[in-house]
């Protein structure tokens, strides 16, 4: 049976509560004990000790919008590469898009995704499936047999479906098996050649713009066709304060609705992009500096659930563009504990908020086992040091690209070790 | 051979539906019918009963078997039998309609058989015209020979409706037949179950005093009837389900799903049944369980008691 023991950790476990000094110990993969008088007296003893130092000890991050080049895109990022970077970064569950070639849409890709994961990757691989086949937002998927091959939510990942009836139908039918859909919410003919948010920063640059609404209206649309079929539904990812209060609002009424915010829209606006850095363009666009402010209230009150990377692999082919022509997107695995970190470093939202927007909360929308320190759970773990310096250096990063959005930028806190099912996965300590 | 009493059945001179019948009526009906099970089963299946009448089929959507069950029926009692199959086209329905019922009024039949793809089209031919009218199918709304068909094949087996739990499965959202069904079978003392997708399943169909259910094994659970529905091709592709081995899967009685019904439970079909699709072909085809052929053989016993119970208010 293997063994290790956890002492002297601060430990945190938003699901349960926990925020203590304490030790924890793992079973065969699983946590078998954890508590502030474990390991307090003796050394435990056992094979392998880990002494943490004081540092924080909490459950593996699960991030919940992640785009790999797998299948399909190999040179941008593989199942292999992404989970190195999510190990790096504290990630021990990845929720992976299915905006691949091909697109994930049959139940036979869910099983060559899922052997592949097994196969090649250091951390868990999750797949979302298709809501529409290939992503064409015209017929519903096979939910039911997606479902059964392993697929845990359905979504057009970085795509709104346009058509009314088609999503109501495709709803409808996801209702019918209890399955969670992941919204993306932006006007598609609204945004169609956008490449900022609508305003003064856009207008000076001349670049072509949307307007930030784009979004809050198909989140309206979008709980208007949750409250007619009854589906559980997840907002990918919102970045303004109109589809915040919609989301809000829909949440006071009981309608089953929940929402995430990537870590560059609590972090960046879009005065970030600068002199046309082309890193820094992302999908939605990097909004208004009230805007972010919101999203950062957002995840304090508890409106918005997750905190996500969205990490989307560039290669410099796509990115070094002029900045309307080159590709949206940035990696964000190795970056998204750090810049989920400066909320609490900020005095915006306490650690235990963060890290429950990183693990507990997105378990509890996915229905995943992780997310918690609890006995039985499995070991999937993180060591992090909520105040070592990091500057990030994108010639550092594991991710097969590099087209970081926070190239230079300086954080507190990373993780220094990570563990799945009770395995180093990432050792720097 | 004739029926042992002439005395009138029915109150209205129309069949347009379920909607209206008390269970005396159904109760009357089916009785009529199990006298035309012992004709239809004779050497000598004909009567005169209908000598000199004239009962005309106007078929706006294709069909085999309610057609050809509504022409044998004419026939066997004795009617003159004329068929019209009407291409459905681009013009203005409600004006075609019209048109077409004056057209047959001035041949004067004495009872219209109508299917129409919209519903309320009985309603209509039967205000327009003099004859009595037969509700042979109008859009999602009613099928009322099928209901009570399956209810005289259903009380030739089990004897009486009360307390029998029958689940309707499949495309409820598009079936007339389900329609029909649920407010005949309600009004005996069965216990009805719908169960679908919710694509497939029509807004507030819980305000029918139904059971509605998403899902086959518990939908199934318990049940004596299983009557099974047919998926309409064009609904397969992606539009109401993802495609038809999903559906099969998910929907499609096997003998898996069939293992939580009532030990004994009888399977039904209004037909044409797509094998695969809604049913497994080892089920259809076992006697044992299926009632599909019987239900095409009390459709004509059923179709000749209705002309008949039609028959006697016609001066």
């Amino acid at each position: 049976m293997k063994r290790i023991a956890f002492r002297n950790a601060h430990l945190i476990d938003p699901a349960s509560g926990l925020d203590a000094k304490g030790g924890l110990l793992v079973e065969n993969g699983r946590i078998a004990d954890v508590g502030p008088r474990l390991f307090n007296d003796a050394e435990p003893n056992d094979p392998e000790v880990i002494d943490c130092r004081g540092l924080v000890l909490a459950p593996g991050l699960i991030d919940c919008r992640v785009f790999t080049g797998e299948p399909g895109a190999e040179h941008r990022e593989s199942l292999e590469s992404a989970s190195a970077a999510a190990a790096a970064g504290g990630v021990t569950s990845m929720i992976v898009m299915p905006n691949t070639d091909p697109v994930i849409d049959e139940p036979s890709l869910v099983d060559f995704l899922l052997r592949r994961a097994a196969a090649t990757a250091k951390v868990r691989v999750l797949p979302c499936a298709a809501l529409t086949k290939g992503l064409l937002g015209e017929t519903m998927t096979e939910i039911g047999l997606l479902q059964e091959a392993g697929a845990i939510a359905f979504t057009e990942g970085d795509r709104s479906v346009a058509n009314a009836r088609v999503l109501r139908r495709a709803l409808s039918y996801a209702a019918t098996f209890d399955a969670l859909v992941i919204s993306h919410a932006e006007d598609p003919e609204l945004v169609k050649g956008a490449s900022a948010t609508e305003g003064e920063f856009a207008t000076r640059l001349g670049l072509p713009a949307a307007p930030a609404i784009a979004e809050a209206m198909m989140v309206e649309r979008d709980i208007r066709l949750v409250e007619l079929t009854g589906v559980r539904m997840h907002f990918g990812q919102i970045s303004t304060r109109t589809a915040l209060d919609v989301i809000a609002a829909a949440k006071a009424r009981g309608l089953p609705v929940t929402c995430g915010v990537t870590a560059h829209h609590l972090t960046l606006n879009e005065l970030d992009v600068g002199a046309y850095y082309t890193f820094r363009k992302v999908r939605p666009p990097l909004r208004s500096e009230a805007d972010r402010a919101a999203m950062v209230e957002g995840v304090a009150s508890g409106v918005i659930d997750v905190i996500v990377s969205s990490h989307e692999p560039q290669g410099a082919d796509t990115k070094r563009q002029p900045y309307a022509s080159a590709a949206a997107g940035t990696v964000g695995l190795e970056t998204l504990l750090p810049a989920a970190l400066s909320l609490s470093h900020n005095g915006d939202a306490s650690l235990s908020q963060v890290i429950a927007a990183l693990t507990a909360a997105p378990a509890r929308i996915f229905g995943l086992p992780g997310g918690t320190l609890a006995r039985g759970a499995p070991a999937d773990l993180v060591l992090l040091d909520e105040n070592e310096p990091f500057v990030v250096d994108a010639e550092k990063l594991r991710s097969r690209s590099r087209n970081t959005a926070f190239e230079g930028h300086k954080f507190s806190g990373r993780a220094r070790a990570t563990f799945v099912g009770g395995e180093c996965v990432f050792d720097a300590r | 051979m004739t029926s042992p009493s002439t005395a009138p059945i029915l109150r209205s001179k129309h069949l347009l539906g379920i909607e209206g019948l008390t269970p005396f009526d159904v109760t009357a009906m089916l009785d009529l019918a199990e006298t035309y099970v012992v004709q239809g089963r004779a050497a000598d299946k004909k009567t005169a009963l209908l000598k000199g009448r004239t009962l005309i089929n106007l078929f706006f959507e294709s069909s085999t078997r309610t057609q050809s069950s509504f022409e044998l029926a004419g026939k066997r009692l004795g009617a003159d039998v004329m068929n019209m199959s009407v291409k459905t086209s681009s013009v203005s329905k409600g004006e075609t309609l019209i048109d077409t019922a004056s057209t047959i009024n001035a041949m004067r039949p004495d009872i219209l058989v109508v299917r129409h793809q919209d519903a309320g089209a009985a309603e209509l031919l039967s205000r327009k015209l003099d004859c009595s009218v037969i509700n042979a199918g109008d859009g999602a709304h009613e099928h009322p020979t099928q209901a009570l068909l399956d209810a005289l094949t259903i009380r030739r087996h089990r004897g009486s409706f009360e307390g029998l739990v029958i689940a309707i499965c499949g495309d409820v959202l598009h079936s007339r037949v389900a329609r029909s069904n649920l407010r005949l079978l309600s009004i005996m003392g069965a216990q009805v179950r719908l169960v679908a997708p919710r694509t497939l399943l029509p807004c507030d169909a819980d305000r029918f005093g139904v059971e509605v259910h998403t899902n086959m094994k518990s939908g199934l659970a318990g049940a004596d009837i299983v009557m099974m529905l047919r998926l309409q091709l064009e609904r397969m592709a992606g539009a109401f389900v993802p495609s038809t081995r999903e559906y099969f899967r998910f929907y499609g009685l096997d003998r898996e799903k069939l293992s939580v019904a009532k030990p004994g439970a009888l399977v039904m079909h209004p037909g044409p049944m797509n094998r695969g699709v809604e049913i497994a072909s080892d089920i259809a085809d076992d006697v044992q369980v299926s009632l599909i052929a019987e239900q095409v053989e009390m459709g004509v016993a059923l179709r000749m008691a209705i002309l008949d119970a039609l028959s006697r208010g016609m001066s």
